[in-house]
């Protein structure tokens, strides 16, 4: 395995095309952004993920210009860009209302940053053209916007913000008018796009799923801050906090204290007349000390009878079966009143299936399953 | 389609009866051979035809034409301006005493508003004449712009300014390339509707004008103080005659426009 990862967060000579310096941002009493530091990588895929409110929005469009930091730096490519107007940056901004001009055509939207910037007519003719191919509009430039469909105009507004080739682009919940089937479809779409331009990306976006499938690196915020920045993978397996854990995804939480056991083992007292759990964890815990087991319910199994040469089994009783399709999530009910989930895939076919409500049964998972986590 | 009860047909014939039975007896009226006003003597267009040799009130029309146009051309610019600044200038110092303030000739008596005029051009020796009637006609105008443009900027996405700005707009290009041109509708029936105040206002003009120009109701109204002439008839119906013709083609030509943008709006939701 020589092949190189794109990775150069880990590469400590690389230079980050942003970066955030202890950056606050306050609306009056409400602070949107707490001091907060940040670098993204050139040709990053970057995803500001979090619920609304949490200052996603407010540091994009401090990224664009129309909001200044309350303090701290932010650098673009080294530069401190607080004196740059928005009119005057490299960087363009994909709208989440996607902002068509209305009274212009397709090839005319797309044209208008060009012809701020006085390219000549031969080389904006190309490079419009080049736009409308990369997003198969060909057939559609002479429309106005509102002639267009919703896809449409989201790739519209897309080939508008990267005409100007810009150093980055913000794209501001760029799907979230689509309809599902529509945007996984833009979604690869945006990532195939992106290669080929070889465009910084940051994305903000409130929908997990759509985070974890475009970007290269997440930033999970909440309130202001980031509360963890990893690549999709890292933050499913090893969030850092019960909040990621939470806002991503499905999981169980058990509640305990830990033991150290050594070789990175740690004993969990979770409920009384109850064996304890077992998990390994990089993150040290001195004894005694409450933790939380955060496991995933992909990586909890389910059986009639208590499993042998297995590291944890929890005794349990089916309380709901919410069946998906290609998925079977069993809601079971485990010492102490606990509900936690176990997810199964349905690869029989469901008057097969072996558990039904009410089955006392047993829940079990390795020691590597789940993360143990502080806080 | 339901059929209209009697009540439905009555109230409808006495609503544009009350609407318009005055204005049909003045254009029949028009065509009066006579010239008792009040008594029929069969068809002629002979009061058109002495109209047209009526100097004095050729010279009031064409008076409160230039009239018309600069102070609505005026009240437009400043209207708007006033508009943008108030929708678009966040908190400044002031804002809510400014927007207080240009509402106000919106209710002010114009008597007043004439009268207090009047005493600010004597009082800075401005001799009366059609400069005067422009500056008083754009005062007062202005704000019924004002208010037309700045509903229309509060339901501007405000992100296209944005858009303008993030694609290498100044402040004024993104005003003058993305919001005007989107906005312009608003801001031609501002100027409509300043145009007609202009063109029908009697009270500030006769405060503000002088001996070397009189506008056209001015004219109409000190002829009716002597008697009312079939010409003034003639006249009326002239006027009543170019404010139909733009009033049914502004609102034909709107009701297209809307009528297509909807069919492609379709016919582009079932293509996509």
């Amino acid at each position: 395995m020589t092949e190189a990862v794109f990775a150069p967060w880990d590469d400590p000579t690389e230079k980050p095309l942003i970066r955030f310096k202890s950056v606050t941002k306050r609306f009056g009493d409400f602070t949107a952004i707490d001091d907060l530091t940040l670098d993204i990588f050139e040709q990053e895929f970057f995803a500001l993920l979090g619920p609304s409110g949490c200052g996603k929005t407010t540091l994009m469009r401090m990224l664009a210009g129309f909001e200044s930091p309350t303090s701290g730096v932010i650098e673009l490519a080294g530069e401190d860009i607080a004196p740059i107007p928005p009119n005057k940056r490299a960087v363009n901004m994909m709208f989440q209302s996607y902002a068509l001009f209305p009274h212009l055509s397709v090839y005319e939207n797309i044209a208008f940053g060009l012809r701020r910037a006085k390219m000549p007519k031969a080389d904006l003719e190309t490079r419009v053209a080049e736009m409308l191919k990369l997003t198969r509009l060909e057939k559609f430039a002479r429309r106005k916007p509102h002639q267009i469909s919703g896809g449409q105009r989201q790739r519209v507004a897309l080939a508008r913000s990267l005409a100007k080739a810009p150093k980055l682009l913000l794209l501001d919940e760029p799907l979230g008018a689509l309809d599902a089937k529509l945007r996984q479809a833009t979604q690869f779409e945006l990532m195939d796009i992106q290669e080929k331009t070889g465009t910084t990306f940051v994305i903000v976006t409130h929908d997990q799923e759509e985070a974890m499938t475009v970007a290269s690196r997440v930033a999970v915020m909440d309130e202001g801050r980031v509360m963890q920045v990893a690549t999709p993978e890292h933050i499913y397996e090893a969030p850092s906090s019960l909040y990621v854990a939470d806002f991503i995804g499905d999981v169980n939480i058990i509640d305990g204290q830990a033991n150290a056991k050594g070789d990175g083992t740690f004993e969990i007292s979770w409920h009384e007349g109850q064996a304890p759990l077992h998990a390994t964890s990089k993150r040290a815990f001195t004894d005694g000390q409450s933790c939380h087991l955060a496991l995933r319910p992909e990586k909890v199994s389910i059986h009639s009878e208590k499993p042998d040469q297995i590291d944890n089994a929890v005794p349990g009783k089916i309380l709901d079966i919410a069946y998906l399709g290609n998925l079977s999530t069993y809601h079971v009910e485990i010492p102490g009143g606990k509900v936690m989930k176990a997810q199964v895939a349905n690869t029989r076919r469901v008057s097969r299936r072996s558990f039904t409500w009410e089955d006392d049964v047993w829940l079990s998972w390795t020691n590597t399953a789940g993360v143990l986590l502080d806080q | 389609m339901n059929r209209l009860s009697w009540f439905n047909v009555t109230s409808l014939t006495l609503g544009f009866a009350f609407l318009y039975l005055p204005m049909l007896i003045l254009i029949v009226y028009s065509f009066n051979d006579s010239k008792l006003v009040t008594v029929w003597a069969g068809f002629s267009t002979k009061w058109y035809g002495e109209l047209l040799q009526n100097e004095a009130f050729l010279d009031a029309a064409w008076v409160t034409l230039k009239v018309a146009v600069m102070s609505s051309t005026l009240a437009t610019i400043l209207g708007t301006m006033a508009a943008y600044v108030l929708v678009r200038g966040g908190r400044f110092m002031g804002r809510t005493l400014f927007s207080g303030m240009i509402y106000a000739p919106l209710v002010m008596p114009e008597v007043i508003t004439g009268l207090s005029l009047l005493l600010l051009f004597i009082g800075i020796g401005l001799d009366r004449g059609v400069l005067t009637i422009v500056l008083a006609h754009t005062t007062f105008s202005m704000c019924f712009v004002s208010v037309v443009v700045s509903s229309r900027l509060l339901t501007f996405d405000r992100s296209l300014e944005e858009a303008a700005l993030d694609l290498g707009c100044s402040a004024f290009e993104a005003f003058r390339l993305v919001t005007l041109p989107i906005i312009a509708p608003a801001v031609i029936s501002g100027w409509l509707l300043a145009f007609t105040l202009s063109l029908d206002d009697l009270v500030i003009a006769s405060f503000t004008a002088g001996p070397s120009a009189t506008t056209l109701p001015i004219k109409i109204f000190s002829a009716v103080r002597l008697g009312v002439s079939p010409e003034i008839n003639a006249l009326s119906t002239i006027m009543i005659a170019i404010v139909a013709v733009g009033v049914i083609t502004a609102s034909l030509v709107t009701k297209r426009n809307l009528v297509r943008q909807q069919q492609e709006e379709r016919a582009a939701a079932q293509a996509g």
